[in-house]
């Protein structure tokens, strides 16, 4: 919302500054966003008298002039066709910086065609403070030689714009603005009083309220013979000041009035309206040209204004063009009247209308200022436009504010710490325009129709606090928290730890975004109808992410496609399954593009389904989840290579994590050049680590005797699976046997095709007494035994 | 020159003589082995009488030890150079790069909601979360947005879609409904922050679809306005590291709290880079207020016995502020480069005490 000073002070008695103001302003809360003072911009320029101008010597269209400037007599070389002698102009000094030609004097005299210039004479276009008509500002010579130059020109008004909140609707008035002010200590409300018109003649238009919910009251008046030409001057500049083009002297009215008193007025051609006006809902099959020059199509929840002809105006958002008022008009109606906010927003909405009146009556508009605005435009209008105004004609009656609203003074200082005066509290609320009824304890106030967001005790404490100063409340550190645990959870550890551990594994960390578009989603078995998002930004974030896997395949390929490749990347985020609360999983996702690197002495090891495995077992031992808990499976996800990725599972219903490449079709549809491996863990599956209130760890039970490791080989079915031979010698015997690791793995020659051979070894750890060499023999055949007879496969000897 | 004078001169010219420890090792088998002739002397001394022995055990026996420490002086001399030969044939090129290993770094964002965490946690604050997929009720209604009301369509909501009709979710468009399932689900008192993703439908050079906010609530008897604004300077200075903040609250409106207020804080601008705290120019930072009654109604908390105070505040641009990185957009990039360059080595982990950068 845009106001000038000198507008505000029609309504402010003020001695204040207008610095002084802005910082008020921000302190009750009309945040100041800009601020154009033309006065601070043309300090540099004072009225000058040109007292000779002669021509220039070697010039034609130059004089030489002699003027009287307060920097003393001084010789301006000047090109303006109405520089004469006598007359009174605007100085620009050396040095001076000219806006509207955005460069600044040299400092030193130049010399033009030979002849030294002291200066400038500008035009009102050079110094952004209005129009020429020809050449430089040619001023009235009532202006002293020294006067600012923003007095002379009339520039001199500043403009301020701030932000409206949107329980303030009063504020799109300049008078609501000055009424804070003055509660404020800003000054003294002073609006003028409105004169009352008598009309002289009974209005003939009829008006209706058919639909008392959606508008209540209704109000208008007729102007007959009305000369309908420019505004005045003072309400052109005003309106330009605050960027709404002037038109007409009765567009503009309704338009002051508007940005004056917060009242929105609507203006007909009164000879084109056919019979009674009814303020009624819609009903469907209507239709309206609007004055935006489209055609809406009408529904029953909107209000509408109509008449015989049919609806001629959407209430409170827009009006119609076959009753708008135009060069032709001489007769005009004028409406004021109420619409309900949540219905007119409704209608904004459906029909996509962006309206200053929308924009009013959907944040609240005064119900009891609907006389009041009328008469203001009837007074401006037949002031400056003549005509004949009828009685005003008045359907329903404004809903005033009945039921006090309880206020207990003592809350101020319970909810904010600070302490006000009594007499004060109540001097602050009167200047609001709140009755008060005081009843000790507790008062019993009468909010004003214009203020919509007073409902309780807490909204006076706000409007208690904020005049008094928000500097002034007390400032205190938060008392101890006494009961209170602000230990993370076991997922957000989790989350915290993974991140350190991947990154110490030489991983990136990403935060892509929660969106995919809805084809990559499918790929990864995402495309549930309700985790697409209804109103995109941009078709490649439509649907919500089933895995991060996607994202981070896609950004892999971009950092290679610009010369970074090999990259590891990781993100801990969340997923969604669903659109329930909870539905979504908190993943920790890793994926490396490996490519090749080479190295003078060995290449390193190119990162594949087994590294993959190895960044996930990094992270289990890092949760304290030793991964032998967890069994491999198939994967069950169709975006894994087939054979080459694999399912971690704690028991046979839970997953925990899918690790290995990514299916090489998957990487085609996205874009991305395979081979990519990675994993995916679901931190919300793994089991709650053991939590005791003991922090102290059992003893360390350390093996005092040596262990003993013996080699195996067996052969055995291509098919077969390392861990489950690893997991056969293990069972072997249930004491002794305390670690079994593969050493090699062969096909090739020697061995049968379609067999493999694969080497363990196993570690005993005896304790108590050594092992015989009996015992070692006994265990040796236990775990021949088991390996052979669970994968049907032989020793190899 | 005695006998036992020349067969010293003789072992100790020997010793040095040897080239290498074989020779050394010849002379000491045949000056002190079994069989060497120093040893032969020894023996000589029991066939002594004992006046004989008292002068001759001495002298025997000095020049025994004399000739050991001579070999194991040699041995040590011969050793060395042996080893110095050997280590001569050793050399690497060590100006050649060792292999390549890879480097990781933590995103910005990351870190700086666990500096928030770290900061708050000393305050008594947990941290508490919420889904993304929001239902109306939570996102708006709850925290006193009514239906239709003009402050809900300035946050670009993102709808889901919704075959079935009725009130469509939302991606949540502040981290706000977290303090609504927090009071649902735990009496007070409370202190929680809830850091997370939020949504709006705007895409420009300051705005994404998606970003961050750290929601906080308070809520305990006798909490007021004075402890918000208490708590948010300690914060501030905590969060920028410095020892002076100058802050200033303004009200405004949020419809759940009230009184409302934002904070300002004093910045400087030096060349690129922006100094917070002290300085000439006000910069907002974040938005708080007194939670609302409605919204402790709602949550079923009496207003009457409890009461405290909210806040919210855009976590990436607060990361910004603090660690400079001139623009938003390639945060969500995953772009290496840029989080190697503005991003944190994993054993930076923040905490007060130790320092949160």
């Amino acid at each position: 919302m845009k106001f000038t000073l000198s507008w505000l002070q029609d309504h402010l008695a003020t001695r204040k500054s207008l610095d002084e103001i802005l910082d008020l302003m921000v302190q009750i809360g009309l945040e100041v966003e800009e601020v154009d003072d033309p006065a601070a911009r043309l300090a540099p320029f004072t009225v000058c008298k040109v007292t000779a101008a002669e021509q220039h010597p070697d010039a034609d269209k130059l004089r030489v002039c002699t003027v009287e400037t307060v920097d003393g007599t001084k010789q301006i070389v000047c090109g303006a066709p109405n520089a004469r002698a006598g007359m009174t102009a605007i100085y620009a000094p050396l040095g001076a910086y000219i806006p509207g030609l955005d460069f600044a004097l040299d400092k030193k005299p130049r010399k033009i065609r030979g002849v030294e210039s002291h200066g400038m004479m500008c035009s009102a276009k050079e110094l952004e403070a209005g129009e020429d008509h020809d050449g430089i500002a040619d001023l009235d010579e009532k202006f002293a030689l020294g006067t600012p130059a923003a007095i002379a020109l009339e520039a001199n008004d500043p403009v301020i714009d701030f932000e409206v909140t949107p329980n303030r609707p009063d504020w799109l008035g300049v008078m609501g603005i000055a009424r804070d002010l003055a509660a404020a200590d800003g000054g003294r409300l002073i609006s003028p009083e409105l004169k009352s018109f008598s009309g002289s003649y009974d209005c003939p238009v009829e008006v209706h309220v058919d639909h008392e919910a959606s508008c209540p009251i209704f109000t208008g008046v007729l102007i007959r013979d009305v000369v309908d030409g420019p505004s005045p001057d003072w309400m052109q500049k005003r309106l330009k000041a605050v960027g709404i083009q002037p038109k007409s002297l009765l567009v503009d009215v309704t338009n002051y009035v508007s940005l004056d008193r917060a009242r929105p007025l609507h203006s007909y051609d009164a000879d084109k309206l056919q019979g009674p006006i009814h303020a009624r809902l819609g009903k469907a099959g209507e239709t309206l040209d609007a004055l935006d020059g489209k055609a809406y199509e009408i529904t029953e929840d909107m209000c509408v204004i109509a008449d015989k002809s049919g609806v001629i105006g959407l209430g409170g958002v827009m009006g119609g063009q076959s009753t708008a008022v135009s060069e032709t008009t001489i007769n005009v109606f004028l409406e004021a009247a109420w619409f309900d906010p949540l219905r007119t927003a409704r209608t904004g909405r459906a029909t996509g209308i962006i309206s200053d009146a929308r924009y009013r009556f959907e944040r609240g508009v005064d119900m009891a200022s609907c006389l009041d605005g009328l008469k203001q435009a009837v007074s401006l209008i037949r002031k400056y436009g003549g005509g004949k105004a009828s009685k005003p004609v008045i359907a329903g009656a404004p809903k005033t504010h009945e039921d006090k609203v309880v206020f207990n003074p003592n809350d101020v200082e319970r909810l904010t710490g600070l302490r006000v005066k009594t007499a004060e509290m109540k001097r602050m609320l009167k200047d609001l325009g709140f009755d008060i009824e005081d009843a000790g304890e507790a008062w019993y106030i009468t909010v004003p129709d214009w203020r919509f967001d007073i409902t309780q005790s807490a909204d006076f404490v706000e409007e208690i606090a904020r005049l008094t100063g928000f500097d002034q409340l007390p400032q205190a550190s938060l008392p101890q928290a006494d009961g209170l645990n602000a230990k993370p959870t076991s997922l957000q550890w989790r989350i915290r730890t993974g991140r350190r551990v991947l990154a110490a594994r030489g991983f990136i960390e990403a935060v892509t975004w929660s969106f995919m578009s809805a084809p990559h989603a499918e790929l990864f078995g995402g495309n549930e109808e309700t985790l697409a998002v209804a109103n995109p930004v941009a078709s490649e974030l439509s649907q919500m992410r089933p895995s991060i896997l996607g994202n981070l395949a896609s950004a892999a390929q971009r950092s290679a496609d610009h010369g970074t490749s090999n990259v590891r990347l990781f993100e801990a985020g969340p997923i969604y399954l669903g659109d329930g609360p909870k539905d979504q999983r908190s993943v920790i996702t890793a994926l490396v593009q490996p490519s090749v690197q080479r190295h003078w002495d060995h290449a390193p090891q190119i990162y594949d389904a087994q590294s993959a495995k190895a960044d996930l077992y990094a992270l289990l031992e890092a949760f304290d989840q030793s991964p032998t808990r967890f069994q491999i499976a198939e994967p069950r996800q169709s975006h894994w290579h087939p054979g080459r990725a694999a399912r971690l599972t704690l028991g046979p219903k839970t997953t925990i994590a899918h690790f290995g490449a990514l299916h090489p079709r998957v990487l085609k549809a996205l874009g991305v050049s395979g081979p990519v491996f990675g994993f995916e863990l679901n931190l919300q599956a793994l089991p709650n680590m053991k939590t005791s209130v003991l922090k102290t760890k059992p003893v360390l039970t350390k093996a005092d005797l040596t262990p003993i490791r013996r080699d195996f080989a067996f052969l055995v079915d291509q098919a077969i699976q390392a861990g489950d031979i690893i997991r056969l010698a293990q069972k072997a015997h249930k004491t002794l046997i305390s670690h079994v690791s593969v050493f090699d793995v062969y096909q090739g020659d020697g061995i049968d095709a379609g067999h493999k051979s694969v080497a363990i070894e196993v570690t005993l750890q005896p304790s108590g007494e050594a092992l015989k060499e009996a015992d070692i023999n006994m265990v040796s055949d236990a775990i021949i035994k088991a390996v052979t007879k669970g994968t049907n496969g032989t020793l190899r000897s | 020159m005695s006998e036992l004078e020349s067969i010293e001169s003789e072992a100790l010219g020997a010793v040095q003589a040897a080239a290498d420890l074989a020779a050394l090792d010849a002379v000491r088998v045949a000056e002190l082995g079994k069989k060497g002739r120093i040893s032969a002397f020894m023996k000589t001394l029991g066939k002594m009488t004992p006046e004989e022995r008292q002068v001759a055990g001495p002298l025997l026996n000095a020049l025994k030890t004399r000739v050991a420490d001579a070999v194991a002086a040699r041995k040590t001399v011969l050793e060395d150079a042996a080893l110095d030969a050997q280590l001569a044939t050793e050399y690497e090129d060590l100006t050649l790069p060792p292999p390549p290993e890879p480097v990781g770094a933590l995103h910005p964002v990351m870190q700086v909601f666990e500096e928030m965490a770290a900061i708050f946690g000393t305050m008594g604050f947990a941290v508490a979360e919420g889904p993304d997929i929001e239902d109306d009720w939570h996102n708006f209604t709850a925290l006193n947005f009514p239906e239709g009301h003009p402050a809900r369509e300035t946050h670009d909501t993102f709808f889901m879609n919704n075959p079935e009709g009725g009130a469509p979710k939302v991606l949540r468009t502040h981290t706000s409904p977290v303090q609504i399932r927090t009071m649902m689900e735990q009496k007070p008192p409370i202190r929680i922050i809830a850091p997370g993703r939020v949504y709006r439908n705007d895409w420009d050079a300051t705005h994404t679809p998606m970003f961050h906010q750290v929601e906080g609530l308070v809520i305990e008897k006798g909490i007021h306005m004075g402890h918000l604004k208490g708590c948010l300077i300690d914060f501030v200075k905590a969060f920028f590291e410095v020892d002076t903040v100058e802050a200033r609250f303004r009200p405004h409106f949020f419809p759940f709290t009230e009184p409302s207020a934002e904070m300002d804080v004093k910045y400087t601008k030096k060349g690129d880079s922006i100094q917070i705290g002290q300085g000439d120019s006000w910069m907002e930072i974040l938005g708080s207020g007194m939670v609302h009654p409605n919204v402790l109604r709602n949550c079923g908390i009496d207003p009457d016995e409890y009461q405290g105070f909210a806040f919210g505040m855009g976590v990436d641009r607060l990361a910004m502020l603090k660690y400079g990185m001139p623009d938003l957009r390639p945060y969500f990039e995953a772009d290496p480069e840029w989080t190697r360059h503005y991003g944190f080595a994993p054993w930076l982990t923040p905490t007060v005490s130790g320092g949160l950068s």
